[in-house]
């Protein structure tokens, strides 16, 4: 094989390289979708952020609009602390609630962002001050069943009552 | 009696403290012939048209295995992770499944696998050979340093081949699960290439790939080279060295790649 064929072949091989790395970059990557866009930094502190990651999605109304940076813990409040880079293109107001969601059953966990009437908005550092915490289940179970043996409590309890009125208008 | 087993124990012991010392005078022979090799890169990129030649014969001419290889290996993730996530209803996550398997792990490691059966194997029987002919004690006569002439630019054509193969790989690969998940079962397009986009980051996902195929590049080439240089020049010596390549590139290419997940993945996506 001569010099020039082989060198076309090289440079065949090193483009198709290249391109590849490139595909891998900006195809299957995310590249250029929000890590070129440095944007802005909220803080938002929850008492309990379930199963929140480094690099979690910030939804608002379901749009990608940025990424959880940080997570921490206060140590004075105990409360959890997450830092989130927000595109900057998208601006959320003061009264704005940050959530943590489950997309799914065993889907991602995110945060999302349901802004409110406020007209100023937050700005570069800002904290949203209205936070709902993640649901742990086990939590919620039990909160269910207190639910039920208080409304069972209550129900024994009223319809004793009832059948003592009952006793009493029969004594009547 | 005690004599006898004392005897039969010092025997075992002085061929476990042989094979230990040999290893370690090996092993420093390896740096060395490592830190020569360097020195002697700059005539091997002076002269590009040699490190060209070696990127042709190792590069080039691996194209075919790995593209395909790196194809079936992504249909079959398809079809195995698809009827996996079926399971729980989250077939649409395939295109994650796929893409962070090709990409973090199976690229890297089974194209530097390939590479070292492939190139690997062929640059030390080359070596041996020139080896056991005589060509590098001519070359030296003749005031050429072999390891200037032959082994850096077979060592930098590796190192520069095999990111490249890599990467190819792993774009082949989603692109073979693309085809069985998409065209094939009938995953939506739009959330094959959604769900991965999403879920794969150029840092540390991407990035973290491309080092390690260059991790495995650098050690696939010196001891394919090493072997190649370091071979007993018979014909029995060319095959064993040959032989010593596959297994030893093998066995590093897998040891690394714990070593290095370990290190890279640690905290990033548990």
């Amino acid at each position: 094989m001569n010099r020039s064929a082989m060198d076309l072949w090289v440079g065949i091989f090193v483009a198709m390289g290249i391109a590849a790395i490139l595909f891998l970059a900006l195809k299957v990557g995310n590249l250029l979708t929000l890590d070129s866009t440095p944007g802005y930094v909220l803080e938002a502190r929850f008492d309990n952020i379930g199963g929140l990651k480094l690099r979690a999605p910030v939804k608002a109304a379901g749009v990608v609009v940025g990424r959880v940076e940080s997570v921490r813990l206060d140590p004075t409040t105990y409360e959890a602390v997450a830092t989130l880079r927000i595109d900057r293109e998208y601006q959320f107001t003061k009264d704005t609630i940050a959530s943590i969601n489950t997309s799914g059953v065993l889907g991602e966990v995110y945060i999302g962002l349901d802004a409110g009437g406020d007209t100023a908005m937050l700005k570069n550092g800002d904290r949203i001050a209205k936070t709902q915490s993640a649901m742990v289940l086990e939590k919620l179970i039990g909160q269910f069943l207190f639910d039920k043996a208080a409304e069972a409590s209550g129900k024994a309890g009223a319809t004793g009552a009832e059948n003592a009125k009952d006793a009493g208008v029969t004594k009547k | 009696m005690s004599a006898e087993l004392a005897q039969g124990l010092s025997y075992w012991l002085r061929r476990l403290g042989g094979a230990v010392t040999g290893g370690i005078a090996r092993l420093g022979f390896a740096a060395r012939f490592l830190v020569a090799v360097l020195w002697h890169s700059p005539q091997a990129f002076r002269r590009i048209h040699l490190t060209l030649r070696e990127i042709y014969f190792a590069g080039v001419l691996s194209l075919v295995i790995i593209l395909m290889s790196g194809m079936f290996v992504g249909m079959v993730l398809s079809l195995q992770g698809y009827e996996t996530l079926k399971r729980y209803g989250s077939d649409q996550q395939l295109g994650i499944l796929v893409a962070l398997a090709l990409v973090r792990e199976l690229g890297p490691v089974i194209a530097g696998l390939l590479f070292a059966s492939r190139a690997g194997s062929a640059i030390t029987a080359e070596i041996g050979l020139m080896k056991t002919t005589e060509q590098l004690a001519a070359m030296e006569m003749m005031a050429v340093d072999p390891l200037a002439r032959v082994v850096a630019p077979r060592f930098w054509g590796g190192i520069i081949s095999m990111p490249l193969l890599a990467a190819l790989f792993s774009a082949f690969g989603i692109f073979g699960g693309y085809l069985v998940g998409v065209r094939l079962i009938g995953i939506d397009d739009g959330a094959f290439w959604g769900q991965m986009k999403a879920g794969v980051d150029v840092y540390p996902d991407v990035t973290n790939g491309i080092i390690k195929s260059v991790v495995f590049g650098i050690a696939v080439s010196l001891i394919a080279v090493f072997e190649g240089y370091d071979s007993k020049p018979t014909a029995e010596g060319v095959s064993t060295a040959t032989t010593r390549t596959v297994v030893i590139s093998s066995l590093a290419i897998l040891a690394l790649d714990f070593v290095m997940t370990a290190f890279m993945f640690r905290g990033a996506s548990v």
